[in-house]
């Protein structure tokens, strides 16, 4: 089962994506990355059916890079969410909807970091912290618990290696007010 | 066209034209990619609107087509096959077993699953049969026009995304389409270009001969001989000086220096969108069987003859444990050059080979256990003296 994290700090956030591509019970990449950049500090984290993913995250990364062009200025976090949340809802009532679990992460010079969640139904909420997945049901609480608004990056890295589940790795970045930095792939240490 | 008349399908064609359904305030996202070419004759059908045609008169085509859900097919689509692919530092792989099977029937133990799209591209298929024939088509039509059109081949990546874009609208229906595209990206010169096709002419003819390779009975996983000509060794050898030789260590460095431009590639696409790029890659029932072979195999700087052995063993051990897989095994190997295409090998033979040698390892061993036992016995009964006086 595929898994995103997200968790913001007070000016940054950091994601992590796990680096499976499965079809059905054989796993055909384990470096499949799951991350694709809208702009310089937008990140946009995809899962959910094989096809659907790909398809409509390189539409909205190409829509938001197409904004640029003809604007001369990039689309802020926010505005890039929004118009994600339109066009999953947009296609939700139609023949084909997109079944698509994203977290949009992204920073802004005017608003500071953002982690944005949605879902396939398009539901968007930002929140401080958000996970996809099975995973999820573990990590959330988990960061309920340990979560300080001001956590500094290193001590988030390390609660996020805490929580890695049965995956054997994950591809983590962090995006700050420099754009969008690789951390180290994170493989499975046994006993964390 | 006569076959539309006679279903009646031109009446019900006004309504599914692709401008009705393409909503247009999507903006360009549901284009269809036939419209890449708008000069051809090629209409392509859309997939049937499931929810609309209920209130419709029904005709031949939406008897057919709209009442087949997932759940009520006519017969059961089976996708028994083992196909493979991988790179290594001197091209592309690319190997499958040659059953087509239809639930417990073998449809075919002689169909081609292996097809070559252009000089430098092969694509193995899996899937449903008359599905993969049809696509396969259309991808090379859509390659010959891009490479008309532009004066140079499309890149493997390229072809993957460009099949993907095709079929993404079929998702949800029925087709069943795993493609995985095996070739060499890269730059062309006129040379390489004409040796290309000369060898391609040169490869019909050897086919027609039907020179049977020969395979060495002593190693387990047996060396191979391709069939070789003259041209091709000493092109080989030109290959062998553009390629660097590299060691294991250096895989990922190596394939970021071939990433840029040129270099073998493997790619895999399936209709149900999921399109993945890599080095190792397998499709189908026997898939499991053949990854595990693969997997412990591997090794980038792996040389021609050492793939060719492990393609083939990967694919003899998936037809051994798969019911769905069997008969022959097809090997291509793809390089700068082009492809090169190995002769069919009946895997029945390689069977009974394995259980000969297993004989004569097991009689060996008998023999050697026998001959310790033999020795201890001498030894042993200078011990047990020894235990009895002490």
């Amino acid at each position: 089962m595929e898994y995103l994290i997200g968790i913001q700090g007070p000016d940054f956030v950091l994601v992590a994506a796990d680096n499976v591509a499965a079809s059905s019970i054989i796993q055909m990449k384990h470096d499949y990355d799951k991350m694709f950049k809208l702009s310089e500090k937008i990140l946009l984290l995809c899962v959910g059916e094989a096809g659907d993913t790909v398809q409509f995250a390189e539409y909205i990364q190409k829509n938001v890079q197409l904004y640029k062009m003809r604007n001369g200025y990039e689309l802020s976090p926010a505005a890039a969410a929004n118009f994600t949340r339109k066009n999953l809802a947009d296609y939700l009532r139609s023949r084909t909807p997109y079944h698509v679990n994203l977290l949009l992460a992204g920073y802004d010079e005017a608003d500071g970091p953002g982690l944005y969640y949605m879902d396939y139904l398009s539901a968007l909420a930002k929140a401080p912290f958000a996970a996809h997945g099975y995973g999820a049901f573990l990590t959330l609480s988990i960061l309920d618990r340990y979560y300080r608004p001001g956590d500094s990056a290193l001590s988030l890295i390390r609660l996020n290696k805490r929580f890695i589940l049965n995956l054997p790795s994950f591809t983590v970045r962090l995006i700050d007010k420099d754009g969008i930095h690789d951390m180290e792939k994170l493989p499975v240490a046994p006993g964390g | 066209m006569a076959l539309q008349d006679v279903c009646g399908f031109l009446e019900t064609l006004d309504d599914i034209s692709p401008c009705t359904y393409l909503p247009n305030e999507m903006g360009y996202m549901r284009r269809t990619p036939f419209e890449f070419d708008r000069d051809s004759a090629f209409h392509f059908l859309p997939p049937p609107q499931q929810c609309s045609r209920k209130n419709r008169a029904p005709t031949l085509f939406s008897s057919t087509f709209s009442s087949l859900s997932p759940h009520q097919q006519p017969f059961q689509l089976s996708h028994g096959t083992t196909t493979l692919g991988f790179i290594f530092q001197d091209g592309v792989i690319a190997a499958a077993d040659t059953r087509a099977s239809c639930k417990g029937l073998i449809c075919c133990p002689i169909s081609q699953k292996i097809m070559p799209i252009h000089s430098h591209l092969v694509v193995n298929t899996s899937g449903s049969g008359a599905d993969c024939m049809l696509w396969e088509r259309i991808l090379t039509r859509e390659m010959r026009l891009y490479q008309l059109r532009h004066r140079k081949r499309l890149s493997v990546n390229g072809a993957a995304k460009l099949l993907s874009m095709m079929l993404h609208p079929f998702k949800g229906t029925n087709v069943c389409v795993a493609a995985t595209l095996c070739g060499w990206d890269g730059e062309e010169t006129q040379e390489t270009l004409q040796s290309c096709m000369e060898i391609a002419d040169v490869k019909k003819a050897v086919e027609q001969d039907s020179n049977v390779s020969a395979i060495s009975d002593e190693s387990a996983q047996g060396s191979v001989k391709m069939a070789s000509i003259n041209e091709q060794d000493e092109i080989s050898k030109d290959t062998q000086a553009l390629n660097p030789t590299v060691s294991d260590q250096n895989t990922k460095n190596v394939q970021s220096t071939f990433g840029g431009r040129s270099g073998p590639r493997v790619c895999y696409v399936c209709s149900d969108g999921l399109q993945l790029k890599g080095e190792i890659i397998s499709v189908g029932s026997g898939s499991p069987y053949a990854y595990a072979v693969l997997d412990d195999g591997w090794r980038w700087g792996m040389t021609v003859d050492e793939a060719v052995a492990l393609a083939r063993e990967a694919v003899f051990r998936a037809t051994h444990w798969d019911a769905y897989s069997g008969n022959n095994v097809d090997l291509f190997h793809i390089t700068a050059h082009g492809w090169r295409r190995r002769d069919r090998e009946d895997l029945k033979e390689e069977y009974y080979r394995e259980r000969e040698r297993e004989k004569k390892k097991i009689k060996e061993r008998e023999k050697e256990r026998q001959k310790r036992e033999g020795d201890e016995l001498v030894e042993g009964e200078g011990d047990i003296y020894s235990v009895h006086c002490g």
